[in-house]
């Protein structure tokens, strides 16, 4: 087990229904959830890795793959489907030239969609690294977009 | 220091700031009011208070439910009515005050009411306007008026008291007062909650948890995220209540992990608790010891159910499991457990606090008190609201909601979220309540109201809510798992124009086997929208599969967008703006577009100026038009 793991997963030791804490801050610390991380948790937890990965797997907060720089979930609840979430979704795709649960190949963005922010009084709404952006067109979308680009080519 | 002497500092605490001889402005600085700006507009108030040399107190607060009107300042100078600014931006924020603090003009044209005492000129009181008139708050009441991080704030307004005159009772007492309060379950399915409580108190054993279930996953609802964000202590009071009624030592509240600023006022409400004793051993040295941990949910709506939110919390996969055994005799760790919803909780603090027979004095025969709904969708004024049992959705979409926006026709709302259903305009004048929902077809649900117009596609809604059903269906049982896949698909195939006839019988036939078929909630209402879209809108399913038309120029795969050739004034706006490079024309040649390259997106639509107004989108009959640039006289 690496050493960061271990200190990671030191606080939980003796907790009872610790797997799910745990799995969310090994993510938050190290961004997903890689095969050694899971297989340190289940020996942590001690539980088999396939428990472990099937608790993991179950919830879609948790990610096995790693996740871009910036990250943007575009939520696609029922207030922003009625009132254009499915357009801002296909322009954010079209923008970043993936598709949602995809990562741009130079790890730059990753775009998700997510259920609902409970944001639905300014929907559509999309959230970019933590922060939410309410009452969006796809012009509005695709101008968040190239400034994150031109920022990042700085 | 005891109960009596922190009151005593929380009110002082309070009247001081009431009575403050500095001007006091109040952010309203939610998840709802940063993602309209709140922040920026925090940091210009700040910087230009700084600039002017203005003393002023800056609090920021949780939600007063007029989302719409998102950014708000409320300010107060001293012996004035406190003034509520709506859709506040930097640049006004400064207005405000150069205006108002510095010039003594209270700008009516930025302001959307007065509260409080007293008077001003031009500015109309915000509790009489139609938004709010109709509304009554009890759960929602100290929301945009108190700083959420803040306890004294909270006990300077009744706060803990509910729980103080509980802990002097006994805890049959305290049953017997939610009993008579009427209280029912304001997660969804209205089951009474002294009884609920009662349940859990009689199951034999001595080690009992209380949940709160704050994983409010319904799209389209944000109720709890509102009054976590704005009241937190009012929730943790209804659990003390509730823990020392039913004899729990431990709690939890299970949060969704999409809600960071909800976990986070929790958690400060959670630290203030213990410096005042309020949580913790030995609570206010009463003998009484109750311990909070927050668990933060993963993102699985079936988490919602009772038995699958206990499996998460003990670190499994969170699928439902059968029942009985009931959680109040087997729930946490096979121990008796009680759990109710964010609303429900503080409803039962509102209630200690004020009696059972003012609680009871709002709403109907059948439900007593008040509900909190989001009122979303196309309706002008979308917020939080709360409401008495018995006021009807005409009140609520078109006095509250202010009506249509652009004034387009009414067509549905939705409650209950996906295990709800779409209720067409006959239902406008019933009055709301539990039984009135389901015997309609849909359901109360936990609160969201979506508010759909004439162009909103109910097929397409139902396709969307399936959508998610079958997205989120935990796959225990079969009937759901693969009933919700099959629907899901048929209606895939209405909606791209490939349906059959037969198709809306099928539809309804597996709708039944789901609901039939399935242990939780999940299965048992998942099918709703479908059943009551069939049920309300059949023509519009039929419009779609016979016509291959969608009459609310919804679905992509039956709309087509085109360019009137005696409108286009080739101005290239559209040709250069189209992605997908599918509009040919050229200078003084009427654009076309190549029906095969289009991808439907809509940007002609929206960049096409107003005053040409050449792009049309339209489904059904294909109109003839041009198949080539023709030039502009010929095409006169």
């Amino acid at each position: 087990m690496g050493k960061q793991l271990t200190e990671i997963l030191a606080p939980f030791q003796g907790e009872r229904g610790a797997t799910i804490p745990v799995l969310q801050r090994v993510q938050q610390e190290l961004g997903y959830l890689s095969e050694e991380a899971i297989s340190a948790i289940a020996e942590f937890l001690n539980l088999s890795e396939s428990e472990v990965f099937g608790v993991a797997s179950f919830y879609t907060q948790f990610r096995f793959i790693p996740c871009g720089k910036h990250n943007i979930k575009v939520c696609l609840g029922t207030a922003c489907h009625v009132r254009g979430g499915q357009r801002i979704k296909e322009t954010l795709e079209q923008e970043l030239g993936i598709s949602a649960g995809g990562t741009t190949p130079d790890l730059e963005f990753s775009l998700e969609r997510v259920a609902c922010f409970g944001s639905c009084a300014l929907a559509p709404v999309i959230v970019l690294d933590h922060q939410v952006y309410g009452r969006m067109t796809p012009a509005k979308a695709k101008e968040i977009i190239s400034n994150l680009k031109s920022k990042s080519k700085e | 220091m005891n109960f009596a002497e922190i009151k005593e500092q929380a009110i002082a605490e309070w009247q001081a700031l009431q009575q403050s001889h500095k001007p006091v402005i109040f952010v309203g600085a939610a998840t709802c009011g940063r993602a309209a700006g709140a922040e920026a507009v925090l940091t210009a108030l700040n910087r230009e208070l700084k600039d002017k040399n203005i003393d002023a107190i800056v609090i920021e607060t949780g939600c007063i439910g007029l989302c719409y009107a998102e950014p708000l300042v409320d300010v107060v100078k001293p012996g004035r009515p406190r003034i509520c600014y709506r859709n506040v931006t930097p640049e006004i924020a400064s207005q405000i005050v150069e205006d108002y603090l510095i010039k003594d003009n209270p700008r009516p044209d930025l302001a959307l009411g007065t509260i409080g005492e007293g008077t001003l000129n031009g500015i109309p009181k915000l509790f009489e306007l139609p938004v709010l008139k109709p509304q009554v708050r009890i759960v929602l009441r100290r929301c945009g008026f108190i700083d959420p991080t803040n306890i004294r704030h909270y006990i300077a307004t009744e706060g803990y008291t509910g729980f103080v005159k509980a802990l002097r009772m006994k805890p049959e007492e305290i049953i017997e007062e939610i009993k008579r309060s009427g209280l029912r379950g304001r997660g969804g399915a209205g089951f009474p909650t002294g009884r609920k409580w009662e349940f859990c108190r009689n199951s034999p054993g001595e080690e009992k948890y209380i949940i709160c279930n704050a994983d409010e996953g319904d799209p389209g609802a944000f109720m709890n995220r509102s009054l976590l964000e704005g009241d937190p202590h009012s929730v943790l009071e209804g659990m003390l209540i509730g823990a020392y009624a039913v004899g729990a030592k431990e709690g939890y509240i299970y949060c969704r992990a999409e809600y960071p600023l909800a976990l986070e006022r929790l958690k400060i409400a959670l630290r203030q608790m213990q410096e005042y004793n309020l949580v913790g051993d030995n609570i206010l040295g009463s003998g009484f010891s109750f311990h909070i941990k927050i668990k933060e949910g993963a993102g699985a709506f079936v988490c919602g159910e009772e038995t699958a939110l206990i499996a998460s919390v003990e670190g499994r996969r969170g699928m439902p499991r059968p029942r009985p055994p009931f959680p109040a005799v087997s729930g946490l760790w096979g121990k008796p457990t009680n759990i109710n919803n964010v609303e429900t909780w503080a409803c039962a603090a509102a209630i200690l606090q004020r009696g059972a027979d003012w609680y009871a004095s709002y709403g109907t025969e059948r439900c007593k008190g008040t509900k909190t709904f989001s009122l979303v969708g196309k309706v002008k004024n979308t917020g939080l609201i709360e409401v008495p049992f018995g006021i009807t959705m005409r009140q609520i979409v078109e006095q509250i909601g202010g009506g249509i926006l652009a004034d387009k026709r009414f067509k549905a709302v939705q409650t209950g979220g996906p295990s709800g259903g779409c209720l067409p305009s006959e239902f406008l004048d019933t009055p709301i309540d539990y039984e009135s929902l389901t015997s309609a077809g849909s359901i109360m649900g936990s609160g969201g109201m979506i508010v759909m117009d004439e162009d909103t596609c109910v097929v397409d809604v139902a396709r969307y809510f399936l959508d998610f059903i079958q997205k989120e269906s935990c796959g225990k049982c079969v009937p759901c798992r693969v009933g919700t896949k099959q629907m899901l698909s048929i209606l895939d195939r209405i909606t791209r124009g490939e349906g059959r006839l037969e198709d809306i019988d099928v539809l309804q036939k597996l709708a039944m086997t789901v609901k039939q078929g399935s242990l939780c909630g999940l299965g048992q209402t998942g099918p709703n929208p479908v059943l009551t879209t069939i049920r309300y809108f059949r023509q519009e399913y039929e419009a779609h599969i016979v016509d291959k038309r969608c009459p609310a120029l919804t679905c992509k795969e039956l709309c087509f967008y085109y360019i009137l050739p005696d409108k286009c004034q080739a101005c290239m706006i559209c040709l250069r703006n189209c992605p997908a490079n599918a509009i040919k024309g050229g200078k003084k040649l009427v654009h076309v577009i190549d029906q095969s390259k289009c991808t439907k997106c809509g940007t002609c639509l929206d960049v096409c100026p107003p005053r040409f107004s050449a792009v049309v989108k339209i489904s059904g009959e294909k109109p003839r038009l041009p198949q080539e640039p023709v030039p502009l006289e010929r095409a006169r």
